[in-house]
């Protein structure tokens, strides 16, 4: 009587718990130590100067990486303006029209695309526009970071509007709105939180992306104006830096992977509070 | 026309009449019934069929609506009563697979025909569903002018049109001071009300209401059926519930359905007390369904 099956039972659920505590720390080890990582040798290399100045030869000290800093979000804004509308509209029309033999044809590609290698875009897009434009240039990176988003804010945009409640769309429809009204002013207005978020979530993992930019955006020493010049960007940067064999620019390669990861949580910030809802609870 | 012997069936009819040998329409003592001979159409099927892919839900419905009143549709479940409401307004064909043949004139007007546009028949034909959906994006004041404001439409005074709206719903006093908060925070009888109030904005000549209670407590049901007494002044109104006594208490006019067919209409006291069916007589017995 000594252990009782509820005994037994306490025991099993103490050590399951403890298992499912530490597997969760197991997992949180890489996140946290890569950022207290990048934070701890990123720290140092930060100065107002990186952020307003232009690199500096080598061997000169200082200089920063503000035109990296402003090509990857001029980079990020152009993938956004050209990724975001066709693959929430094609996500439009998977929820309304997916079970077309067309709208399977569709998810099927998205699926596959998401699984395409980035580099492989990035030689897609160099193809396509760096050849036929003969030059690299901040439209043909900002492209390829589209192609590569395109498929996660489709199939976001799909699975999240499926989770609206269809009797959203009665009563919609009941109030007599055409069906692109109700799909666009209710299905979609609800769906938006989750949306924003995935397509966030999108965003984050281009604005990482080196592969695609190296033979598209190329890279660039100097503001490059226009969208029609080759551009720096940070995860290039610090590609080129941390392969150098200067400290100086190791230093600086840390605190631009600093500047990128903080620049990233700011954009996941910044869109979860433009499509917070607006009315307020109880 | 035969009538029956009204002593073989009691229902909770406070009306009904014990005279023997007379036919239904002399003995009414109701106040507001017409007898169903002479009743005003506001809309009318006729030989309705719908069907959902291959099956087909409603075999041939002829029925007269009639204006300003309440008709009741009842029947077991699986009888096509909603999909019959949902005829009436053109949502039936929104399901995928779903259509309907025949004619549904409203106001003599067929809206099945190919020159009218099931938006704008869902404008005048307002709608209330089984599970309260106001939607949860928008505070109660929006919910209302939703359907307006959805449309393109500016109201001249949105205020006075959210008043107006939740006080014919009786939900003004309830929600006045937080009409800024979400329409989902609401009990579910006050969203229910906040749903019609949402319907009502659009002025519709007819309300259909697809089993509007039966998500509700008794409490809430009774403010509900309260309001439907209120709003057959100015509306027609069709009301499908799978409640008999609900029927009873608030139609005046009630429809029974059995599989896809349209067994008897009648008015509600006659239904109720001397149905010509037998059918009709066995289900609201409970004899079945």
């Amino acid at each position: 009587m000594m252990f009782s099956a509820y005994q037994r039972r306490k025991c099993a659920d103490l050590l399951v718990r403890m298992a499912c505590v530490a597997a969760s720390l197991i997992a949180l080890v890489p996140l946290v130590s890569v950022l207290y990582y990048v934070t701890a040798r990123g720290i140092g290399g930060l100065n107002l100067d990186f952020f307003t100045e232009l690199p500096k030869p080598v061997g000169e000290p200082g200089g920063g990486m503000a035109n990296a800093i402003w090509g990857t979000l001029k980079l990020v804004l152009l993938a956004c303006l050209i990724g975001i509308p066709p693959g929430v509209m094609a996500g439009v029309y998977l929820a309304e029209f997916g079970h077309s033999r067309f709208g399977k044809l569709v998810r099927f590609s998205a699926d596959v695309m998401a699984g395409v290698p980035s580099i492989t875009v990035g030689i897609f897009i160099y193809s396509l526009v760096v050849l036929q434009t003969k030059r690299f240039s901040a439209l043909a990176g900002g492209i390829a970071l589209a192609v590569l988003m395109l498929p996660t804010v489709t199939r976001t945009t799909e699975e999240l509007l499926r989770l609206v409640p269809e009797s959203l769309r009665e009563a919609a429809l009941g109030l007599g709105l055409p069906k692109w009204r109700a799909t666009l002013r209710v299905m979609l207005r609800t769906a938006a939180p989750g949306i924003a978020t995935g397509v966030m979530l999108a965003v984050a993992r281009v604005a990482g992306e080196t592969a695609p930019l190296l033979f598209t955006a190329f890279n660039n020493r100097f503001w490059g104006s226009g969208l029609t010049e080759p551009t720096a960007s940070l995860p290039v940067n610090i590609y080129t830096y941390a392969v150098s064999p200067y400290e100086e620019w190791h230093r600086q390669a840390w605190a631009a992977a600093l500047v990128l990861l903080v620049l990233v949580l700011l954009l996941n910030i910044s869109a979860r509070l433009l499509v917070r809802p607006r009315v307020g609870g109880r | 026309m035969t009538v029956q012997s009204p002593s073989r069936t009691r229902s909770n009819m406070n009306n009904s009449s014990r005279n023997d040998g007379s036919s239904a329409e002399e003995t009414s003592k109701s106040r507001w019934d017409p007898p169903v001979s002479a009743l005003v159409p506001k809309m009318k099927t006729v030989d309705l069929h719908a069907y959902f892919g291959p099956a087909e839900v409603l075999k041939g419905i002829s029925l007269p609506i009639a204006d300003k009143q309440v008709t009741a549709v009842i029947g077991p479940s699986g009888c096509g009563k909603s999909t019959f409401v949902r005829c009436l307004n053109r949502m039936h064909e929104v399901v995928p697979g779903a259509r309907a043949a025949g004619r549904v004139l409203l106001d003599e007007q067929d809206i099945y025909h190919s020159d009218v546009d099931s938006v704008r028949v869902r404008r005048r034909v307002g709608m209330v569903f089984q599970k309260p959906n106001p939607f949860p994006t928008m505070s109660i004041r929006d919910n209302v002018l939703a359907g307006l404001r959805l449309n393109g439409e500016r109201p001249d005074d949105p205020d006075s049109v959210v008043e107006k709206m939740l006080r014919r719903v009786a939900l003004w006093d309830e929600v006045k001071d937080v009409l800024g908060r979400a329409g989902t925070g609401l009990s579910s009888g006050q969203q229910q009300r906040l749903c019609i109030a949402r319907s009502l904005a659009l002025e519709p000549e007819v309300l259909l209401m697809d089993e509007p209670c039966s998500a509700l407590d008794p409490i809430a049901t009774a403010r509900v059926e309260e309001l439907i007494h209120e709003l057959r002044r100015s509306y027609t109104i069709v009301i499908v519930t799978h409640n008999m006594q609900q029927a009873a208490r608030v139609a005046n006019f009630t429809a029974f359905f059995y599989l896809g067919t349209l067994i008897e209409h009648d008015r509600t006291d006659v239904i109720f007390t001397r149905p010509k069916e037998q059918r009709t007589e066995d289900y609201i017995t409970g004899r079945f369904g």
